[in-house]
């Protein structure tokens, strides 16, 4: 086995792994802790430039990816034409300097506010240098290596992103896991009754 | 008709002193921890006033409700659609400072400064950061109207009055304020719940308490955008929102909420009330004028033998039927038509009602002598000195004929038993009250009874929980409702994730 295979044979694999079974066991074992932790209630001015730049830019890009992930051909036949390689291209830059700038605003923030530095625990900041990482370096490979996204990939961005896969049971990174895509359904008003039926989950 | 119970309360505002027992006692119990020192679920403001959180009546800061939406009703707030747009920040959500930054003082100063010519001081510090800082606000703040130029003028009830009414108010000799504690509402179309997108917060099948399931929620926090009174709270050490629970503890063993239970001024009244939830959506939908009548409308009569039939065959068990007839609330509300819903124009359906208070009339300055008008003391509403106008605004969504129809019955029954006990009215006059307000010379003494001499057991009827029949489910598997009561799960500590 060469190195090339564990890390892109095995590693993701195991990182893929890992992450469901600890989000899992983490469900099961310490419900109370799922929360998107939000900290808006002690400061709300930086945070709205922050987390909604960082939100609206990484959702993007991360489906991007994941079509590109999914189904390269698309991707590439799309990018045929130079125009549409073109746009491609600006689209994808400007959203991620759009994340970049948010991840920036959310660091600095971690660190400039008193009252949000007491909610901040070492995991966090961990975390949030983790994606600096895998953006600034997603952004640079975009930059330097013309044209990126005909790239099938770039070894540290990947091996990065995969480590964060890896991570997410362990940080506030599950709050994405549960997205609450029920509420699109659901009636507004809920009754748990004690008596008439046994009440599983919400 | 799909009858359901609902645990309702009444509050005396005629009654109510002022003295934030029920805000301690509420306090010492539930929110003494970390992340909410800044949390009231039980408080107490000064009308007029801004109170807690500031201006949480403003409903065009804070977002909070149901407006209207064609046939039916919207929340404020968000729709489904722009609940996922705003989920990463929300516009309308309020900050600690709108509550305020809770705090000590530094104690230890006193005994280990340095010896020196001045006193040591123990200086406040945040219960947040810890670092010194300087108060300026705190609970009930603006408490008797201190500071009223800032509070009460701000008061957003005061949109209603005219410019000549606002100025009468802050008048030295005009002035006057009461007391309006206030609890979650558990509504019967509420808000929070409706607005929350984990499905954290539910209303309880058989005695509507309204609670938030915290390994549920995922810290959304729209719920405390969408409650228009603002009784749910985030706790920003946990990351989990938190509210009233009625204290279905005390409750389920058959005690009065401790809030109801330590009032010094026995304001309080709790029992159930039968409604049809049927009628939940369209009633809430009424107009703004009507909302007060449809939702008393939508109580139901506990003494009819089709409602009785009816609430048996949907699983309300007779105890809590009886309950129902024994409702001091039931009286108060649907009997009497004495109780009113605090705004009700937010359209949650608050079950939660106030007697609103019968404020003294306005006396007059002669020769340096504050006088009243003894003939006119228990007579005249139009010299009340606080202008119909803001009560309307307050309970009956700015109909001041319903606000004016309750003063007037309360009115009554103090003119009656004051002819009856002292004997210096006439009693043409107040015959002429009782068959103006339609009351009976026995509904009179009934008031007087139960707001006057009511015993424990009369302010506080509360049905059995029949623990037994939750208990037959589990025959077969013990286990059946493990992790579904109490902290469940494996470890299940309430503590903030990492
Ligand atoms: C649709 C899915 C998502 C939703 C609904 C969501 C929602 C939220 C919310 C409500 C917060 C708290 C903001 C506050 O303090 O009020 C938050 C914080 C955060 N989210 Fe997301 N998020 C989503 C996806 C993601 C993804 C995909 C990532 C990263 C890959 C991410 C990374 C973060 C980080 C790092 C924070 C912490 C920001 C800080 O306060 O420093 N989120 N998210
Ligand atoms: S008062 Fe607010 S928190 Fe209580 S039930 Fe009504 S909407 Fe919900
Ligand atoms: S009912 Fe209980 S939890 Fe609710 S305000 Fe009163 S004391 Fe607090």
């Amino acid at each position: 086995m060469t190195y090339d295979d564990l890390l892109f044979g095995v590693f993701p694999y195991l990182c893929i792994i890992i992450a469901i079974l600890g989000s899992v066991w983490r469900f099961l074992s310490d419900r109370f802790s799922y929360s998107s932790l939000s900290s808006q209630f002690l400061e709300t001015r930086q945070l709205f430039w922050g987390s909604v730049a960082w939100h609206y830019g990484i959702l993007a890009v991360l489906t991007i990816h994941l079509v590109g992930f999914l189904f390269p051909e698309t991707i590439l036949s799309w990018n045929a034409e130079p125009m549409r390689l073109y746009v491609m291209e600006a689209t994808g830059f400007t959203l991620a300097l759009f994340t970049l700038g948010g991840l920036i605003m959310l660091i600095v923030r971690r660190f400039s506010s008193s009252r949000i530095r007491v909610v901040t625990s070492k995991m966090d900041i961990a975390l949030l240098l983790f994606l600096l990482i895998q953006v600034a370096t997603g952004v640079w490979t975009a930059m330097f290596y013309r044209w990126g996204s005909s790239w099938y990939a770039m070894y540290a961005v990947i091996l990065n992103a995969f480590l964060l896969v890896l991570i997410v049971p362990f940080t506030r990174l599950v709050h994405f896991l549960s997205v609450p895509i029920k509420y699109i359904w659901r009636p507004h008003q809920i009754v748990r009754w004690n008596r008439r039926s046994p009440i599983i989950g919400a | 008709m799909d009858v359901r119970a609902q645990t309702s309360m009444m509050f005396h505002l005629d009654k109510c002193i002022g003295c934030h027992t029920c805000s301690v006692a509420c306090k010492n119990i539930w929110t003494d921890r970390k992340g909410t020192e800044y949390m009231w679920w039980n408080n107490v403001e000064t009308k007029p006033g801004t109170g807690y959180p500031t201006k949480w009546e403003d409903q065009e800061k804070y977002k909070g409700g149901w407006v209207p939406k064609e046939e039916t009703i919207k929340l404020r707030v968000a729709d489904k659609a722009s609940t996922f747009a705003n989920i990463f920040h929300q516009p309308h959500l309020p900050t600690i400072d709108d509550y305020y930054e809770p705090w000590t003082y530094k104690y230890s100063d006193l005994f280990d400064a340095p010896a020196g010519d001045d006193q040591p001081t123990a200086r406040p510090i945040s219960l947040i950061t810890g670092e010194h800082m300087d108060i300026n606000a705190g609970p009930n703040w603006d408490d008797d109207l201190s500071g009223s130029t800032v509070y009460a003028n701000n008061d957003p009830n005061y949109e209603k009055l005219t410019e000549a009414e606002k100025q009468a108010l802050s008048e030295l000799e005009r002035l006057v304020f009461f007391y309006l504690p206030r609890i979650c509402n558990h509504c019967l179309n509420p808000a929070c719940v409706a607005s929350c997108p984990s499905g954290a917060l539910y209303k309880r099948g058989e005695d509507g308490i309204v609670l938030l399931d915290q390994n549920v929620c995922r810290a959304w926090r729209f719920c405390v955008s969408a409650c228009p009174y603002k009784k749910t709270y985030y706790n920003w050490k946990t990351g989990k929102s938190e509210k009233c629970i009625l204290c279905f503890p005390r409750v389920e063993s058959g005690q009065p909420p401790a809030c109801f239970h330590s009032c010094v001024g026995r304001i309080r009244y709790f029992g159930v009330v039968l409604y049809d939830a049927d009628k939940i959506e369209s009633i809430a939908s009424a107009p703004e004028n009507e909302l007060v009548e449809r939702q008393r409308e939508m109580i139901l009569n506990p003494f009819d033998p089709a409602v009785i039939a009816q609430a048996e065959k949907d699983g309300v068990h007779f105890s809590v039927i009886e309950a129902a007839q024994k409702s001091p609330v039931y009286r108060f509300v649907k009997e009497w038509e004495l109780a009113l819903p605090l705004h009700p124009e937010f359209r949650t359906l608050p079950m939660l009602f106030y007697v609103p208070p019968l404020l003294p009339v306005l006396g007059h300055v002669e020769n340096g002598v504050y006088d009243v008008d003894a003939t006119d003391y228990f007579t005249s509403l139009d010299k009340a000195r606080i202008p119909m106008r803001y009560m309307a605004s307050l309970f009956t969504a700015g109909n001041e004929e319903q606000v004016r129809g309750v003063l007037e019955k309360l009115l009554t029954v103090r003119m009656y038993k004051r002819a009856e006990q002292v004997d210096d009215i006439d009693s043409a006059q107040v015959e002429a009250m009782l068959k103006k307000t339609g009351l009976t010379a026995e509904a009179c003494e009934e008031i007087f009874r139960l707001t006057s001499l009511p015993t424990f057991e009369e302010r506080f009827v509360i049905p059995p929980t029949h623990q037994e029949y939750t208990a037959e489910l589990t025959v077969g598997d013990p286990y059946a409702f493990k992790a579904e009561v109490g902290v469940g799960g494996f470890k299940g500590s309430p503590e903030r994730g990492w």
